[in-house]
This record gives structure tokens, sequence and C-alpha cells, in this order.
């Protein structure tokens, strides 16, 4: 590259912490431990100070919601990323937790505790059996089928007129107060996000790294792929049904509108903005993505307009994300050094 | 080498749309031996692993392994009961290192059930056994090549470690499709003991190779495919001498002689 | 014979609507999920032509159909193209593009009052029977015009070759001096004019909605699914399957359940065949 200084190229260091804190090094000083923890901890307490910080009331329940979307954006980073299953369906998932938690408060009379996991669980078996014939496909087809689920969804709920039809399942329980609804959603999605942090490290993470590089290779290993996609589906989709239990609660009521292209592509968009593959980009993008989001909402469709124009351009022209640029600054540093 | 027959291909026929890529080729497999099949490019070689392995559904013929009817299994069954095999186009997972591989065969229920080794489910067990199928298939166990990403090896690293993912798997046969391709004549030199051990341990090969001179001095026997169709079978001397063989590398004035 | 005449109808509509999409897959092998927003596109376009230029109505349709292969073809050229080979990332992107056109469309475009394009031709006609209004048959006689021009411009066009040559191998058709960056735009322009032609010939049946963007991607992703992801021909035959098949759900059960027929007839194929009616994409990809 030439610049007017002369000829002059850019040069990446490593700043060589990253390989001093890889293995028992990691305890030998404070300065590394300290590198270690504090981008972790600068996550975990400022998520945990987040629901004392805002006091205004509607900004209370917007960072409910982008808790619930950072949920969603984690579930398409793990499948995407971690499987090479691009479901564009996350409303699917949103909208099977979310009839299932209302239904489950609503006819049964169980509260938020039991109809929350309750759903998180029955809703990701019900998702993974409806999503099992499209698991032998492959990327674009797996794509393009997903696309297609809630969109059917609704139209059926409409067509038949069940669950609610179009006026959906009213009169959901909410929360005892927001406390316990915001810090056990912020909980959960810590746990979330440091639990599969551990699992694509794991061997069984490695098999669905694995799936997603070259499945022939993983097939000529005598590994059933499709067992492993279908766990993985039940993974990611458990973390969207959990999402669409919270967000039934939180406005107490479930209808269509949770089957609405909101929840499938804003999670798209946050993890291409965070970086995906990096499993904290998503929940960072979420966080940068819905407040902006929610500060359009007076605009109508137009902040869908917004949202995808962002994720065009940094799909097209960054698609590496802010997590992975933020990482390497963090491990490296650049300078300008004359050739 | 007389012994009983561990892989029977019986009829086999496969075609892709129009192209006829095989045509009733049948061979018996025996226990212990190292099979080579040659033929020249397109005459479906290939397609023939493919078949057996399952990856490939065969529009008529059957597949016997040990007697019992495989054909039309997934992959993965197949590769369960010990029938493994290396891929042309070689198919590391690139993003991971190249002893990181191995732990997707080792996860596979053939291998934990066949694998002896040392319980193989705990977190460093694996990794270790790792390195050491590794090493046996030459990589330098001191040296930082195992832990290199599989998209930073070279060719030769590549295809020892195709063979490496086989044999993670406590393989019977092992299908080797063109492991030699590719490789430099030393490269190759040093393969060839390996090959020779995987032999001695009871492994039986079938090796798909374009490079005679190196496969002939391991191959107890050769198959000789041309069109999708089984021109000859035999001791790789007696099957150099064959006319038609010749003709099929040579190429022929007049193909019709073929068909 | 009801079922038969709309039958026959709604499988050309069908077949009009998943043309462009397939064209556009089998030959750059890109997923175009803004084919549903260039449909719709083209409809504004057209109403904006005739009601604020004022121009003849003909001439307006045309130049609408040519303004949106325009529009796919920059779309493609300015963005795609640098996503090109990456699969997610272009269903990713085109997705986001079509999103964002018709979302802004339903924004700043649709207000207020019903948007409608005038038929071709008024007046209905009586066929074995039945009653059929004359822009339906011409739907069907501009489908089954736009396959035939269709097979003899890929089968002795210059062009035409070159995309065909493209669709069956990239890599030879690259070897033999065929710009494959320029053939796939060429491509996106062909793929978003027959998504124009669908919209100019099927809107006069109903109003502009920014709804019908999102069913025509459903339908045109149904049709080659079942058909074949590429295969034009699949996409013909399984475009008179799903037809038929939608129109006897019409008459026997309701008619709401058209779309559920759509997502049905895409689950049974990936189950008893992945690879759709005459999809080949597999069995190339296994043979390698």
């Amino acid at each position: 590259m030439t610049l007017k200084g002369g000829d002059v190229r850019q040069e990446r260091i490593d700043r060589g912490i990253k390989v001093r804190t890889g293995g028992i090094y990691a305890v030998s000083s404070w300065k590394e431990i300290g590198y270690l923890l504090i981008p972790r901890l600068v996550l975990i307490v400022g998520l945990l100070i987040l629901p004392l910080a805002v006091t205004n009331l509607y900004w209370q329940r917007v960072i409910s919601i982008v808790g619930i979307y950072a949920l969603l954006s984690l579930s398409f980073d793990f499948l995407t990323h971690f499987v090479g299953l691009v479901s564009l369906g996350g409303a699917f998932y949103v909208g099977v937790g979310g009839y299932m938690a209302a239904i489950l408060n609503t006819k049964l009379g169980l509260s938020p505790l039991f109809t929350i996991p309750m759903a998180a669980l029955g809703g990701a078996a019900i998702c993974t059996l409806f999503l099992l014939p499209c698991l032998p496909l492959r990327g674009v087809y797996f794509s393009i089928v997903t696309l297609m689920y809630p969109l059917i969804t609704a139209r059926i709920i409409e067509a038949l007129n069940i669950l609610g039809g179009t006026d959906g399942i009213v009169g959901v329980a909410s929360f005892p107060n927001r406390w316990v609804e915001q810090y056990s959603l912020f909980g959960l999605l810590l746990l979330i996000l440091f639990g599969l942090r551990r699992l694509v490290n794991k061997d069984i993470g490695l098999v669905f790294r694995g799936i997603k590089d070259n499945d022939q290779a993983v097939k000529a290993s005598g590994i059933n792929i499709t067992h492993y996609k279908a766990a993985a589906v039940f993974i990611s989709s458990g973390m969207g049904c959990l999402g669409g239990a919270y967000l039934v609660h939180i406005y107490m009521w479930s209808g269509i509108s949770q089957l609405a292209l909101d929840f499938s592509i804003i999670p798209i968009a946050s993890t291409v903005i965070g970086g995906g593959g990096t499993l904290v980009g998503p929940v960072l993008g979420a966080f940068i993505l819905v407040p902006i989001s929610e500060l359009l909402r007076a605009f109508g469709t137009l902040r869908i307009v917004f949202y995808s124009l962002i994720l065009m351009a940094f799909i097209i022209f960054r698609s590496e994300g802010l997590m992975v640029y933020a990482q390497r600054k963090y491990h490296q540093f650049e300078r300008w050094v004359k050739v | 080498m007389t012994s009983e027959t561990i892989l029977e291909v019986k009829e086999i026929s496969k075609a892709f749309g129009g192209i006829q890529a095989l045509s009733n080729v049948s061979f018996r497999l025996h226990q212990g031996e190292i099979l080579g099949i040659i033929g020249p490019n397109g005459s479906g070689k290939t397609t023939l692993i493919n078949c057996i392995t399952g990856f490939v559904h065969t529009s008529s013929g059957k597949v016997f392994f040990k007697q019992k009817d495989i054909t039309g299994q997934p992959p993965h069954k197949i590769a369960h009961l010990g029938v493994t095999r290396t891929f042309q186009v070689m198919r590391p997972y690139y993003s991971l290192p190249a002893y990181k591989n191995l732990i997707i065969p080792l996860f596979s229920p053939r291998a934990r059930k066949y694998g002896g080794w040392r319980g193989g489910g705990k977190l460093g067990d694996r990794n270790t056994v790792c390195i050491d199928i590794l090493e046996e298939i030459g990589f330098e166990r001191d040296s930082f090549v195992p832990y290199k990403l599989a998209s930073a090896l070279p060719t030769g690293y590549l295809k020892r470690l195709e063979l490496a993912r086989c044999l993670a798997l406590k393989p019977e046969v092992i299908l080797c499709d063109e492991v030699f391709s590719g490789l430099s004549a030393s490269e190759i030199a040093s393969m060839i003991p390996l090959i020779e051990r995987l032999q001695m341990e009871g492994i039986t090969l079938v090796m798909i190779e374009h490079r005679l001179k190196e496969l002939f001095r391991v191959a107890d026997r050769v198959v000789v495919l041309n069109f999708g169709q089984k021109l000859t079978e035999g001791i790789p001397e007696a099957v150099m001498e064959d006319e038609r063989v010749k003709e099929a590398y040579l190429g022929s004035e007049d193909l019709s002689d073929y068909v | 014979m009801e079922i038969l005449v709309y039958g026959i109808i709604n499988s050309v509509t069908l077949a009009l609507m998943a043309l462009g999409f397939t064209l556009v897959y089998g030959i750059s092998g890109l997923p175009n999920f803004a084919h549903g927003a260039l449909y719709i596109v083209t409809g504004f376009i057209a109403w904006s032509f005739i009601h604020t230029l004022k121009l003849n109505f003909l001439l307006a349709m045309f130049l609408s159909l040519f303004v949106t292969g325009l529009i796919g073809a920059a779309i493609y050229r300015l963005f795609l193209i640098r996503v090109r080979g990456m699969a997610t990332s272009e269903i990713i992107a085109s997705y986001a593009i079509g999103l964002a056109i018709l979302e802004g469309l339903r924004w700043g475009g649709f207000k207020g009052m019903t948007y409608t394009l005038p038929v071709f031709i008024e007046g209905s006609l009586q066929i074995l029977g039945v009653q059929v209004d004359l822009q339906r048959i011409m739907v069907v006689v501009v489908g089954v015009v736009v396959m035939g021009l269709l097979w003899l411009f890929t089968h002795y066009n210059r062009i035409g070759l070159a995309l065909r040559a493209m669709a069956q191998d990239e890599r030879a058709a690259l070897m033999l001096g065929i710009d494959s960056d320029r053939m796939a735009v060429a491509a996106m322009f062909l793929g978003s004019f027959l998504a124009g032609l669908a919209a100019v010939v099927l809107l006069p049946l109903g109003n502009i909605v920014v709804e019908a963007g999102y069913n025509v991607l459903i339908m045109a992703i149904a049709v080659c699914i079942v058909g074949g992801l590429g295969s034009w021909i699949g996409a013909i035959l399984a475009a008179f399957l799903i037809g038929f098949v939608q129109i006897l759900t019409v008459v026997y059960i309701e008619s709401h359940f058209q779309i559920v027929v759509a997502l049905l007839a895409i689950i049974v194929t990936l189950i008893l065949k992945p690879s759709g009616l005459f999809g080949r994409q597999k069995e190339l990809e296994e043979r390698v």
C-alpha cells in the first residue's frame, strides 16, 4: 500500500498474552489473570447492573426484550456457525415456545416458574420433531424450508382458527415483579452463553463443527449425522422456545405476532453485526440493534428496512462482525512500518 | 493368500442419468489382502467405492460384507460395520487442528465399542489417542505438525490424515481412493511401509491408484476397470501382460472393441 | 371441468412465479430471496408509470419489466456479487434486500388507497362450460409463450447457450471464455425480468399488496423444491402438480389450505426424494 509518507505496510503483531494465558500459565501473574477475566467480568457485571441502572419504565421493558433477542441470536449463531444449519425461521421456535407457555399457564394454571422450563423443553421437542424431515437437507434447502415454517404456521392458525386464532391467547400470568423477570432471564442468558462455549469445544462440539465443515467425512467416520443435527436443533430451538415463553409472560399475551418476521430477522442481523461464530458477538449485537430498533418503532415498518439494510451492509462489507474485530484488537496491535 | 471372502461385490451397476458409470462389476475381496483397482480416468473406480460405502445408491447389484447384505445401507452404518474409506478429494475439517480431526471418528459408536483405548470417553484421553494414531501414521509426535490447522497442512500429511481418520475406527476394510496421487516419489516411498504395516495388522485394503508402479509393489491382486466394466483381474504381473489392459491404458484405434 | 380449467390456470400461474427463481438458481447458484420483492416492485413501477407519468398502458408494462430487470441486475452487480459462492451469506443478503424493498414499500409506497393494475383485456369467455375471464386466459398464453421463448433462447441464442453452459459446469464454462460474473448478472436480469413478467400479468387479477411478495416467494420456493432446485422442466412439472392439488383443495376442502398444501408438498418431496423431481444437484455432487 502506498501512502504519502513513502512505501509502508501495516504490520500486525500478537501481544502474546493469548498464548501465555493458554494453559496453566494463566494463573502466573495478576496481569494475565486480569487479561482473561476482565472481558468476562465486564459482560457479567454489565448484564447484572443493567436492570438496576435503567429506571425508565419503558426502557425496563426494552431490556427484557433485548435479553430475549440475545437468546434468539445465540440460538441462531450456534446452529449456523457450529452446526452449519442456517435456519431462517427463528420465529417458529418463538411461536412454539410462546404458545406452549401460554397454554400451560391459562389452561393448567401453572406459574411461570414451571411453564417456562416446560415450554422450553417441550417446545424444543416439538420443533425438533417438525424439523426432522428437513435435517438430511443441506445448505440452501434447509434455509428455504425453515423460512417457511413460521409463515405457514401463522397461516394454519389463522385458517383453522385454533389456539385463539387471530386474537391469540390472552390472560397469561406475568412475573411476580420485574427483578425476577430480568434477573432470571439474564442469569439464564449468561448460563447458556458460557455453557454453549464449553459445549462447542468439547468432543461433541467438535462433531457438530465437523458436520459443518464436511458432513461426508463425518458420515464416513461412522457417525449418524442426522442424530447430531437433531440434537443441535433441539438445543437451538430450546433457546428459541425459552425466549418465546419469556416473551409471552412479559406481554401476558400470545398470538400470531410471535411468528412474525422480527423474530427471524433481528437475531440474524445481531449475529452478523456482532460477529458470527463467537457466541458473545450475537449477544452484543442484540444489545446494540434492539434498542435502536425500539427507537425506530414510531416509524412502523421502516425499522425492518433499517435493520435489513444494516444486515446487508454488514454481511457484504464487514462480514467478520464487531466481536471478531474487537477480539483481534484485544489480542494484537497494528502499526505501520516502512518497507 | 487364499482365505475367506470378507467383501463381495455382485454385479453392481450404476447409471448417472444416461451415463453408465458401472455395469455388472463383481469381485471378491479376501481377508487380509491388498486389492488394487486400476483403470483409466472415468472408468468408474471412485463410483465403485461410493457404491460400496453407501455414498451412492446402486442401480442394481449387491454388496456383501461377511456374507451380510449391506447394499443400500447409509454410509455411517457401513462405516460402523468396519468398512471405511478415504476421499480422493481430501476432506479434512479445515477449521480444526490436525489432531482434533480424529476426535470425530473417535466419537463414533464403533470407535467407542472397539477402540479398546483406555475408556476413550473422558476428555483428556481422546486427545492422547489422537496423537497416538497420528504418530502411527507418520506425524512426528513432538513436532508442531499435529497441532497445525488442517487447512495449513501439505498434501502428504492430508493423505495421511485421511488414513488416520479410517484407522481411528479400528476398521476391518479400508477403501483408499488414490492415496498416492499428488505425492512425490519420496513421499510415496515413505507411505508404502505404512500400507504394508496396516496389512500385517490384519486390515484388508482396497487401493484405487493411478500410480501403477508403486501400487504393484504392495498389491496382491489387481482388478482392472474400463468404461465401467471389469476387464480382468489377477496378480499384478499377469494383469500387466494382458493385451486388453495395455490397450485400455495406451488407447486403441477402435473403441467399439470393448463394448 | 372447472377443476381442469382452473387447475391449468393456477399451474401456469405458479410456473410463471417460479421460473425466474429457478432460472437464477440454476445458472448462478444464487437462491434469490429477493424474488418476491422484485415481483411487487414491478407492480409498483408499472402503477407509477401509468398513474404518475400517464404513460400508455402497454408501454408502461414493458418499461416496468426492463426497469425491474435492471434493478435485479444492479442488486446483483453491486451487492450480491461480493458474497458469490458463500451460500449462507447469499441467502441472508438477498433475503435482507428483499425485506428492505418490501417493507420499504409498505412504509413509503403503499399508503391509504388500494393499488391495482388494469387488466390487459376485459371480458370473459366460455371454455368447456366454464366461465373464465380473458385476463386469466392471457396468463396461460403468456406463460406458455414465455416457456417456449425461454427454451428457444437457451437452445439457440449465444447468451442463452452460455447461460446453460454455466448452469452445467461453471469452471468448464470459464475455461471456454465465458465471463461467469457477467453471465450471472445476465441471469439475474433475466430472472428479475421474469418475476416482473409474472407480476404484470398476474397483478391485474387482484390488488398490489406487500403480502403478495411473500406469497410469491413462498410459492416459487415450493415449486422449485418440489421440482428440484435449478431444474426448469422440474419446476414446470411441479407447478402443475402443486397447481392442481391446490385447486382440488379449494374445491374439496377449503381455500385457506392452499398454502398449507405447498408446505406439505415440500415436506413430502423432501422425505421421499430430497433432490426434487428432477434435481440433479445431489447426484452430481456425489460423483466428484
